[in-house]
C-alpha cells in the first residue's frame, strides 16, 4: 500500500487535513475578511457570541471584535509555527547530521551539548530569552527555535548512525567524495521523511509555546495572538469566560489538527516506526 | 557500591550541568540591550550617572569580562544568586522561601501523571479495539492537544467559580489559621486543580507511551509462555508485561520533567500559587532579571533532581539496571 493510500484510511489524520486547510483559509483571507486592525476598538465590550450579527462571536473585555481577533492570530500562530520549526530544523539537521557520520569525540560532544538543551526547563529557558531580548516576532523565534531541537538531533543522529554504514554510503566514500557532499547528497535525503514528521509535530508544539508566551504577556505588542487574547479575558471569567475560551479553542483545535496530521504522517511515511516518541 | 557510584555520577553530571547553566545565565544578561549596571537601576528604579557608576564598582562591571564571570560563578556555587532590587532581598531567600509550594506541586503532578498514565494506559491496551480503548486513546488525543493554561482557566471556572466545589485560587485559606491535619487537608483541596491541570498533558503522554508499549511487549516469547504456564490474563498483565512496558514510559518521564517544572509556571500564574513559577511571571511584569535568572537556574536544578528520581524508579523497575549513568 502506497503511503498516500495509508494516509487517507487514516480517519483521524483526514479530519486533521480538513481543519488545517480551513485554518490555513482562514489565515490567508484573513485581511480581506478583516482589513480593519484587530486592536480597534469597534463596539459595546462583554457583547457574547451571536448576541449581534455584527460581532459574531461578541467583544472582549475592551469592545474589540473577538472574531476579528481569532482570524488575525491565525496568521501569526502558523507563521510562528512554520518559521521557528524551520530555525530549529537548521540547527537540529546539522547537529544530529554531524554527530551521527562523524561518531567519537565529535558525537559525543555534540551529543552532551544537546543533552544539555534538553536537561534545562525548555519553557523557563523561553521566557527568559525573550524576556531578555525584549518581545518581538524575531526573539520569540529565536526561543522557539533554541528549545526545540535537541529531539531533531537525536533524530537525525539515529538515522544517519543506521545508514551510515550502507553499501552505497561506502561506495561514495571508496570513489572519493568529500565529507560534505556524502552527508548532503547521499544520507541526509534518505532521512527526509522521519524529518517531516517530526517536523509537522513540531509546529503544533511551537504554535503552543508561542501561545503560552503571549499568555504571559511575551508576545510581539504590535501582533494580536490567541495566547494574548485567553490572557486578556483572565480577569472577567465568572461573567465573560467566552473572551478567553475562543481564543484557546482555536489553539486546541490548530494543535489537534497538526498532531493528527503528524500521527498520519507517521504512521503513512514510517510504517515500521513505532508510535511512541519524545 | 553499584548505587553508590551511580549516584556519584550523576551528581557530577548535575553540577556540570549547573555549571553551564551559570554560564549560560551570565551571557544573557549581557545579551539583555544596555549594560547590566542599566538593567540593575532600571530595577531599582533610578538611573543617574554616580548611581550607575556605583553600580558598576559595587558588581565589578568595570573589571575584564572573565573576572566577572569569574566573580558571578563563584556567586552561584554558593548559592549567592545575587541582589533583587524590587524586593529589596537576596534573589536565593526570595527563591528559596516560594520553593516548597512548587516542590509540592510538580512533585503532585509528576506522581499523578505517571501512576494515571501508566494505569490508563495499560488498561486501553488490555482492551484494545474496544469503546474503553477508544476513549482513553482519544481522552490523551485531547489532552495532548490542550494548551495548558487555558484548561487551567477553564478548570477554574467549572469547578470552582460556577459549582464551587473547589477553592479558586490560592496555597491555603487565608486567614483560617488552620493547623495539623486541618491545614494539610485544606492545602491539598487548594492543590487539585492546579496539579491536575498541570499533570494532564503528562498524563496523556504516558498513556499513549503505556498503550503502544504494552502493545508491542503484548507478542513476546516470555508472554506467550506466561500465557501458557496458565496464569491468569491479570497476573500475567501486571507482572509479566506491565513491568517491562513500564521502562520506554519511565525514561518518557525523565525527559519530560524539564517541561512539567516549565509547565508549573503556568499553572502558578493561573491560580496564584505562590511557588517559584508564579514568583518567574513576578519578576517578568516587573523585569527584576537577577529574580528571573535565579528562578531559571534553580528550575534547572529541580529538573536534574527529577531526572534522579526517575534514573532511580528505573532500577526500582528494572533490577537488571546497575550502572547506565
Amino acid at each position: 500500500m502506497s503511503g498516500l493510500a495509508r494516509f487517507a484510511r487514516n480517519r483521524g489524520a483526514l479530519i486533521g487535513l480538513v481543519l488545517l486547510v480551513l485554518l490555513i483559509a482562514v489565515a490567508l483571507l484573513g485581511p480581506s475578511l478583516y482589513p480593519t486592525s484587530p486592536w480597534r476598538l469597534v463596539g459595546r465590550p462583554f457583547m457574547a457570541p451571536f448576541a449581534m450579527d455584527r460581532f459574531p462571536l461578541g467583544t472582549d473585555t475592551l469592545g474589540r471584535d473577538i472574531a476579528a481577533g481569532l482570524v488575525h492570530g491565525a496568521r501569526v500562530s502558523l507563521l510562528i509555527g512554520l518559521v521557528s520549526t524551520l530555525v530549529s530544523l537548521m540547527i537540529g539537521v546539522p547537529v544530529g547530521a554531524l554527530a551521527g557520520y562523524l561518531g567519537g569525540v565529535a558525537d559525543d560532544l555534540l551529543m552532551r551539548f544537546t543533552e544539555f538543551f534538553q536537561t534545562i526547563p525548555s519553557f523557563a529557558l523561553a521566557i527568559v530569552i525573550v524576556a531578555i531580548l525584549q518581545p518581538s516576532l524575531t526573539s520569540i523565534v529565536i526561543a522557539i527555535a533554541i528549545v526545540s531541537w535537541p529531539p531533531v538531533a537525536r533524530l537525525v543522529r539515529g538515522e544517519v548512525m543506521s545508514l551510515r554504514s550502507r553499501e552505497y554510503v561506502l561506495a561514495a566514500v571508496t570513489v572519493g567524495q568529500s565529507t560534505p557532499r556524502i552527508i548532503l547528497t547521499q544520507v541526509l535525503p534518505n532521512t527526509v521523511a522521519p524529518i517531516v514528521v517530526m517536523g509537522s509535530l513540531m509546529v503544533a508544539s511551537a504554535i503552543l509555546l508561542e501561545s503560552s508566551l503571549s499568555f504571559l504577556g511575551l508576545g510581539d505588542p504590535n501582533l494580536m495572538t490567541w495566547g494574548y487574547m485567553v490572557g486578556a479575558g483572565r480577569t472577567r471569567l465568572l461573567d465573560a469566560w467566552w473572551i478567553s475560551f475562543l481564543p484557546g479553542l482555536a489553539i486546541f483545535l490548530t494543535v489537534l489538527a497538526l498532531n493528527l496530521v503528524g500521527e498520519g504522517l507517521n504512521d503513512a511515511l514510517n510504517p515500521r516506526l513505532a508510535r511512541g516518541r519524545d | 557500591m553499584g548505587l553508590i557510584r551511580f549516584l556519584a555520577l550523576r551528581l557530577g553530571k548535575g553540577i556540570l550541568v549547573l555549571f553551564a547553566i551559570a554560564v549560560l545565565n551570565f551571557l544573557l544578561v549581557r545579551a539583555a540591550p544596555g549594560d547590566p549596571a542599566q538593567v540593575m537601576a532600571g530595577e531599582a528604579g533610578a538611573a543617574d550617572a554616580v548611581f550607575l557608576e556605583q553600580l558598576r564598582e559595587r558588581f565589578g562591571l568595570d573589571r575584564p569580562l572573565p573576572e566577572q564571570l569569574w566573580v558571578y560563578i563563584k556567586g552561584y556555587s554558593t548559592l549567592d544568586l545575587g541582589f533583587s532590587y524590587r524586593q529589596q532581598r537576596p534573589v536565593a531567600e526570595v527563591i528559596f522561601e516560594r520553593l516548597p509550594a512548587t516542590l509540592l506541586l510538580t512533585g503532585a503532578a509528576f506522581g499523578l501523571s505517571l501512576v494515571l498514565g501508566v494505569v490508563l494506559g495499560a488498561l486501553a491496551a488490555r482492551r484494545v479495539g474496544r469503546a474503553s480503548d477508544s476513549a482513553i486513546t482519544v481522552a490523551a488525543l485531547i489532552f495532548y492537544a490542550t494548551p495548558l493554561f487555558w484548561i487551567a482557566l477553564m478548570s477554574q471556572v467549572v469547578f470552582s467559580l460556577k459549582l464551587g466545589w473547589l477553592p479558586n485560587v490560592g496555597y491555603e485559606t487565608i486567614g483560617a489559621n488552620l493547623t495539623g491535619a486541618a491545614r494539610a487537608l485544606d492545602i491539598g483541596r487548594h492543590l487539585v486543580l492546579p496539579a491536575v491541570t498541570l499533570g494532564l498533558f503528562f498524563t496523556a503522554l504516558y498513556a499513549r507511551m503505556m498503550r503502544a508499549s504494552m502493545l508491542e511487549v503484548a507478542g513476546a516469547d516470555f508472554v506467550k509462555t506466561a500465557h501458557a504456564k496458565g496464569l491468569s490474563p491479570a497476573v500475567v498483565t501486571r507482572r509479566h508485561m506491565a513491568r517491562n512496558a513500564i521502562l520506554p514510559v519511565v525514561t518518557l518521564a525523565g525527559v519530560q520533567a524539564g517541561q512539567l517544572v516549565g509547565g508549573a509556571v503556568l499553572t502558578e500564574t493561573v491560580f496564584a500559587w505562590p511557588g517559584i513559577g508564579r514568583l518567574m511571571y513576578e519578576a517578568l511584569v516587573q523585569r527584576d532579571y537577577s529574580v528571573l535568572l535565579g528562578v531559571f537556574f534553580i528550575s534547572s536544578a529541580m529538573v536534574i533532581l527529577f531526572n534522579l528520581v526517575t534514573d532511580l524508579l528505573y532500577r526500582v523497575v528494572d533490577p537488571r539496571i546497575e550502572g547506565g549513568a
